[in-house]
């Protein structure tokens, strides 16, 4: 999967995750850019990212994720 | 795939793409309708569990702000749990509004749960909920034990039941509540293999022993079971429990299926609060049989043993029984002459439901929601009882747009799934079983009563007009002369003329410059229809045409079709210089129902035959006729010979 095409359904995810129809997600964002990525927001968020691009993350795979770029890049590494 | 069924609650009509933004525009908006039936219908529909969280957002807002919910009842349940429970909450919360029910929740600190229940001060004891959720899974329980040693394994159910019994009875003594135990999900690992479930002090021994001793513990107390066990085999436990979702975030299953948990939670809910539903009416052709009676014929519609598709059937058809057995009211709802429809119950020797069973029968063609409400008003109860189980998606968006509180389930496109699917739905979730819902079915026995018509309800042109429908008139071309031949000898209801024609004869009337003929095609928002309609008409002199043959589908009846038609005729008979038009009607037993078509659109009777058959006379250049809300394609017509050109396509 191409990187645009992921951000592109990454951006629909965090609608969809943190309610809000405006946010824009690019690579640098983080935990503390957004108001409510709070702990429990970032398991929906991993939950919603594996349902939607239908891939499993390892806990050390999430647990070394610092912001979106890592994200789309692991998720790239999984999808095909 | 059938865990998709469960899991996506396919019973239930998916959201609309807006979904979330509709959650938050509730509290906004201005509407006729209260707060809470909106937030019931954006409830209604099969939602994820992020979906679930922004609906329940938006009502914790609303309860935030004092704003009414009615007519959600409220109810207040506490929740304990040895796992995490903060996506839970708010899945419930939303899921509750589907039920009529305002739910608030008054949840245990994460593993708080012996606390909660034993201490008179904790706040969920405090509260005085109507009822406390006690959602324990295998992780909570002292289960490990020597395996092999059937001594110690049964001092390990007692145990794990006495310590779910200790939380019943410190809720029970520090407030007056119902408990909600759940049964026991095992872990799909397995220590030995098969022999797991035989050797005691295994963690599938025990935990079978187990939730046996639970259910029998609430049994005819008021306390009541959710049966967590039941739910996690139906889905599968492999899929149930996720040791990644667990590990990460202490989930007590699979997020995925937090909207099945949730809608089996809710259920109960609406039980204790007697919102259970009450009456099931069923649609008959292609729901309770396979194929269409008025058509097809006792001999050739299925529900036989030995067919796929009949069996299919039967199974909703035994399902139904089942259901009336436990008190359960059944009703019919049908497009049908009443004698027609009642053939298959009185002659078809493998029905398996008989007239005596249904409490109210209505065969006729008014539209649904007006026979469903007329269902209800003689039965004494209101709307929100009654589930509708329909194969056709019109006649169930139709139902659920014009009598909203009406349960109707989403149909998979194979009848083989309609009785699991109905029964997943959950709309008749009872907790107690007593002998008046047993008499009930008696009852109503022998009843299989007609009842008169109020007025129409709702505006059925506005939902025609939703349908966005497509009509294509076509005159006969080789594609479809199979279809045209197989429909002028298979219908029967909607025929004037009932004349049957072989391939050939139907080939010749196509290339016959005698005869105009129509094949009509009809498309919706749901799909395409497929041919629905074929008109033949002969000239008689240089201007007149005999409808000689017209027939529709009754799938499309009520939808104005026959008016298209009609003004399609006109419009090509005027071009052809024709003045008059001639129809007749030549009665069958199966066709009443279009003994007034020619009336109905402004033919004028001229005439009786001794076989009772009626001619009709149209005036082509007076005749007016209303067009009915779809877009009109006509394609395929030669020039014709008043030489007007064929471009309103």
């Amino acid at each position: 999967m191409e990187t645009g095409e992921i951000y592109k359904k990454l951006n629909t995810v965090f609608e969809d995750v943190f309610d809000d129809d405006s946010i824009v997600v690019r690579p640098e964002l983080s935990a503390d850019d957004v108001d409510g990525w709070d702990s429990l927001t970032h398991i929906r968020l991993i939950l919603t990212v594996e349902r939607t691009f239908k891939v499993k993350f390892s806990a050390s795979e999430i647990g070394k994720l610092k912001n979106v770029e890592g994200l789309a890049e692991l998720i790239r590494s999984k999808a095909n | 795939m059938s865990l998709d069924l469960f899991r996506s609650l396919s019973w239930l009509p998916a959201p609309p793409s807006d979904f979330s933004a509709r959650c938050r525009a509730v509290l906004d908006q201005n509407s006729e309708a209260a707060v809470g039936s909106r937030f019931q219908s954006l409830a209604a529909l099969a939602l994820d569990e992020n979906q679930l969280n922004h609906l329940a957002r938006a009502i914790a807002k609303a309860q935030k702000s004092q704003t009414s919910l009615h007519p959600l009842v409220p109810f207040r349940l506490g929740v304990l749990s040895n796992a995490t429970l903060d996506f839970i909450v708010p899945a419930l919360v939303a899921t509750a509004a589907r039920y009529g029910v305002a739910l608030e929740c008054i949840k245990a600190e994460y593993d708080q749960a012996v606390q909660q229940a034993l201490s008179p001060d904790s706040l969920i004891n405090r509260a005085k909920p109507d009822a406390v959720l006690v959602a324990m899974d295998y992780r909570a329980l002292p289960l490990r034990c020597k395996k092999g040693d059937a001594a110690e394994a049964e001092n390990a159910v007692s145990q794990a039941v006495a310590f779910i019994q200790s939380l019943r009875v410190g809720l029970k003594a520090n407030g007056k509540t119902v408990c909600i135990l759940q049964t026991i999900a095992p872990p799909p690992e397995r220590l030995f293999g098969s022999f797991d479930r035989a050797l005691p002090g295994t963690a599938a021994n025990i935990i079978n022993r187990l939730n046996l001793r639970l259910a029998e513990s609430v049994f005819g107390t008021e306390d009541i079971l959710l049966d967590v066990a039941g739910l996690a085999e139906t889905v599968g436990l492999a899929d149930w429990h996720s040791p990644a979702e667990w590990n990460l975030a202490k989930l007590p299953f699979s997020n995925s299926f937090l909207p099945l948990y949730a809608d089996h939670v809710a259920r109960l809910l609406a039980a204790l609060r007697g919102k259970s539903r009450r009456v099931l009416v069923l649609d008959l052709d292609n729901t309770v049989w396979g194929g269409v009676i008025g058509d097809d014929g006792l001999e050739g519609i299925q529900c036989a043993q030995g067919d796929a598709t009949g069996e299919a059937h039967l199974s909703v058809q035994r399902l139904a029984l089942d259901l009336r057995e436990r008190g359960v009211i059944l009703a019919v709802s049908s497009k049908n002459e009443d004698e027609i429809a009642r053939l298959p119950f009185r002659k078809h020797p493998e029905m398996l439901l008989k007239e005596e069973h249904i409490a109210v029968f209505q065969a006729n063609w008014n539209d649904k929601a007006t026979n469903i409400t007329a269902i209800a008003k003689e039965l004494s109860l209101g709307l929100d009882s009654v589930v509708f189980l329909d194969d056709n998606p019109v006649e169930r968006n139709l139902v659920r747009q014009l009598l909203p509180a009406v349960a109707v389930p989403e149909l998979p496109a194979d009848p083989a799934l309609y009785a699991r699917t109905l029964a997943a739905a959950g709309y008749f979730e009872s907790i107690s079983f007593s002998a008046e819902d047993v008499s009930r079915a008696r009852f109503y026995q022998d009843n299989a009563k007609r009842v008169g018509l109020q007025n129409l309800v709702g505006d059925l042109d506005a939902y025609l007009a939703s349908l966005q429908m497509e009509i294509t008139f076509q005159p006969f071309d080789e594609i479809g002369r199979a279809r045209i031949t197989q429909l002028i000898n298979k219908s029967n209801q909607y025929n004037l003329t009932t004349k049957r024609y072989t391939e050939p004869e139907v080939a010749a009337a196509q290339d016959d410059p005698q005869y105009f003929t129509l094949q009509v095609r009809l498309s919706d928002t749901f799909g395409d229809n497929g041919m629905i309609s074929v008109v033949i008409c002969r000239r008689q002199s240089h201007s007149e045409w005999e409808i000689d043959t017209w027939l529709m589908s009754c799938r499309v009846l009520g939808r104005g079709v026959e008016q298209m038609v009609l003004r399609e005729i006109l419009e090509h008979a005027r071009r052809n210089g024709i003045r008059k038009l001639f129809g007749a009607y030549r009665p069958t037993d199966r066709n009443k129902l279009v003994e007034d078509h020619y009336s109905k659109l402004g033919f004028i009777l001229t005439g009786t035959e001794a076989d009772a058959t009626t001619i009709w006379e149209l005036d082509v250049d007076r005749a007016a006729v209303e067009a009915a809300p779809m877009t009109v394609r006509s394609i395929g017509f030669m020039q014709e010979t008043s030489g007007l050109a064929n471009d309103r396509a």
